[in-house]
């Protein structure tokens, strides 16, 4: 089903959660409502099941209108964050419930429930009761459960949201597989820009209830729109500097940026793995810190003149050799954009100098 | 011996079903481990004589008391027939109580957490009333309303309904004192229950009705057994309100704890002596009940 959403807005008392909103969500399609805890994207995921009824705005199911529509006549399969599993019925019970209410015959409903059992890897638990399954379980009898009244639209508040790193590792391809094998069009919201890149489609960035991008995981790496998303989506250094045509100056350090922004004072933003540095006297910065993690290696380097900045390496790069502490370096930036300086404030760490 | 047992039981079960096991576990961070085993003996010493002294002994005292007079003398004083009518009223009145204790509870418990409306919070407060005021005042109070020169005399005359001394005022009384037990304790556990299964249950397409029937309900039934089982206590137990606004006439407003003030008064001691020991005896039935109740609501939480 095709989901198009107009103009939504929604406010608690003083507090906008939702601004002035609009996208849409092809048919079929896994999308993720990408955003910081606060941006209003569990608001706008309850507001397109129906649990929290919006201020303005107009929702579409396929080109009909779903604003005005009764959560329980949404057709709307929901998986929420902790769950909310029934912990007075049994799995089979649980997963049954949606067509236990609608009336379905006992039999029908014994079936489809086995398949589901199936399709999300529990048979054998269907006698057990929720407080006697794990994490990882419960979730995906949480997903059973909201699939199997056929749902139009799924929709995941943070699922991964509660277990342990590796089972959400696994979980999470599990989700994108089984998005392919059912086909239901499909929105989550996640905090984690990791898991939003590695399962969905498209991805909606989400900032004070508005939309700072609405693009594939590629085009927001690549290209984020706002310094908000380029921020948000990878560790980024953020300079202040001055633009004139396609360079952009800050203090000793030089960058060619893409982005269209009239010349005058700009935020330089370059994320950490888009920079070389080199041991070069007398260069343009000194190295402060040096850290290895895994098979990365971060420099810490203060820029003559600008401030901090952070690069990271593979661990055997040639270019580390000789990089102590102390080191004098010259920096040449690969990849960089800039932004209006007045959208927002600077990083802590480049307003420091 | 506790930790042995669990001990073994690791040793071949599943991470899942462990973690179902200790659920059920006795909570070891609820005890206090600051204590010296001297602190400790004195502290349950303490609490153990104060209870056995002020529940225990009158309860034995009652008992022993009862051999004296005899059983067939208290059999006989409970079987004369102002003491049937007596004991009828109590439970007339409890059954009243119980029923509408359960459905106003559960609706005023739905409305105060669920819904938001002007002067909840004021409705939220008043419900405690008759927890802090004394029943005889209350009884008092209603006299001043519906008594014979009371505010609504004049409108009770017209419509015929006669409330001081009559089976409407004890019913009145009685509902009244035991109002906020059910209501406070399904409030309590439908906090405990947030919204999220009601929620889920809604995107999966049921009614407000059945998502009230299948998973309001189930959740809260031990909760509201509880409190149905306190208000059923309090309102057997009740005696000042009863007192004040029935004017215990005998084999009429005379309900079971009015008529062992009355028989003390008359000295009939086997009577009173034979009503006590049946309200003792209901209350222990009481007690079980409420422990169950207690240990349901805590299992099945996740």
């Amino acid at each position: 089903m095709k989901i198009r959403v107009e103009h939504l807005s929604k406010r608690f008392g003083s507090f906008v959660a939702v601004d002035d909103v609009s996208f849409e969500v092809a048919d079929g399609s896994l999308v993720a409502l990408l955003g910081p805890s606060g941006s209003g994207k569990s608001t706008l995921l309850r507001i397109l099941a129906g649990l929290e009824s919006a201020d303005s705005g107009q929702v579409w199911f396929d080109d009909e209108s779903a604003t005005d529509l009764h959560t329980r006549m949404r057709g709307v399969g929901f998986v929420f964050q902790h769950y909310a599993l029934f912990r007075h019925l049994t799995v089979e019970r649980n997963i049954g419930f949606g067509l236990d209410v609608r009336g379905v015959d006992k039999a029908s409903v014994r079936r489809k429930v086995k398949e589901l059992l199936a399709l999300t890897g529990l048979s054998g638990l269907e006698d057990r009761y929720p407080s006697q399954l794990s994490g990882g379980q419960r979730q995906r009898v949480a997903l059973a459960r909201a699939l199997a009244p056929e749902p139009k639209l799924l929709l995941l508040d943070e699922p991964f949201g509660a277990v342990d790193a590796k089972v959400r590792e696994e979980l999470r391809q599990w989700l994108r597989r089984l998005h392919d094998e059912v086909g239901v069009t499909s929105i989550f919201v996640t905090h984690d820009q990791e898991e939003a890149f590695a399962v969905s489609d498209r991805v909606l960035v989400v900032h004070r209830g508005r939309i700072e991008q609405n693009g594939t995981p590629m085009e927001i790496l690549d290209n984020p729109a706002t310094e908000f998303v380029a921020r948000f989506v990878g560790e980024v250094n953020v300079l202040p500097a001055s633009l004139r045509g396609d360079t952009a100056h800050s203090g000793a350090l030089q960058a060619k940026v893409s982005g269209e922004v009239p010349a005058g004072l700009a935020h330089l933003v370059i994320r950490s793995y888009d920079l070389k540095l080199w041991r070069e006297d007398p260069g343009v910065a000194t190295v402060q810190r040096v850290v290895t993690f895994g098979d990365r290696v971060r420099v810490q380097a203060l820029v003559d003149g600008a401030g901090p900045i952070v690069a990271q390496f593979p661990r055997r790069s040639s270019l580390l050799k000789n990089i102590v502490p102390g080191s004098r370096v010259q920096i040449e930036v690969t990849t960089a954009r800039a932004y209006p300086a007045e959208t927002s404030s600077l990083h802590p760490m480049a307003a420091a100098q | 011996m506790l930790e042995s047992v669990q001990q073994t039981q690791t040793a071949d079960v599943t991470p899942t079903t462990l973690a179902a096991v200790s659920a059920f576990a006795e909570p070891t961070h609820l005890r206090w481990a600051h204590l010296q085993p001297a602190g400790r003996a004195l502290l349950v010493a303490t609490v153990g004589l104060y209870v056995s002294a002020i529940l225990l002994g009158p309860l034995a005292a009652l008992g022993v008391e009862l051999a004296h007079v005899g059983l067939g003398a208290t059999l006989q004083a409970l079987a004369k027939p102002n003491a049937i009518a007596a004991l009828k009223m109590s439970l007339v009145l409890t059954a009243i109580s119980v029923v509408v204790n359960t459905v106003v509870g559960t609706l005023g418990a739905l409305a105060i957490v669920r819904q938001r409306f002007w002067g909840r919070a004021l409705v939220n407060a008043l419900a405690d009333l008759p927890l802090a005021v004394s029943p005889v005042m209350i009884g008092l109070a209603f006299i001043l309303l519906v008594g014979r020169d009371g505010w609504l005399a004049p409108v009770l005359d017209r419509i015929g309904l006669k409330v001081m001394f009559s089976f409407t005022g004890l019913v009145i009384a009685t509902l009244f004192v035991a109002l906020p037990y059910t209501l406070r304790e399904v409030v309590y556990v439908l906090e405990e229950l947030g919204t999220s299964e009601e929620e889920a249950a809604a995107t999966l397409g049921a009614s407000p009705w059945q998502v009230f029937w299948r998973v309001t309900l189930p959740n809260i039934r031990f909760g509201l057994g509880y409190g149905v089982l306190m208000a059923l206590a309090r309102s057997l137990g009740e005696f000042g309100a009863v007192l004040v606004l029935g004017g215990s006439i005998s084999g009429q407003t005379q309900t079971a704890t009015t008529f062992i003030h009355d028989a003390l008064e008359e000295r009939e001691t086997a009577g009173a002596y034979g009503m006590a020991v049946v309200l003792a005896l209901t209350s222990v039935v009481l007690l079980l009940g409420l422990e169950w109740a207690k240990r349901q609501k805590k299992v099945g939480r996740p």
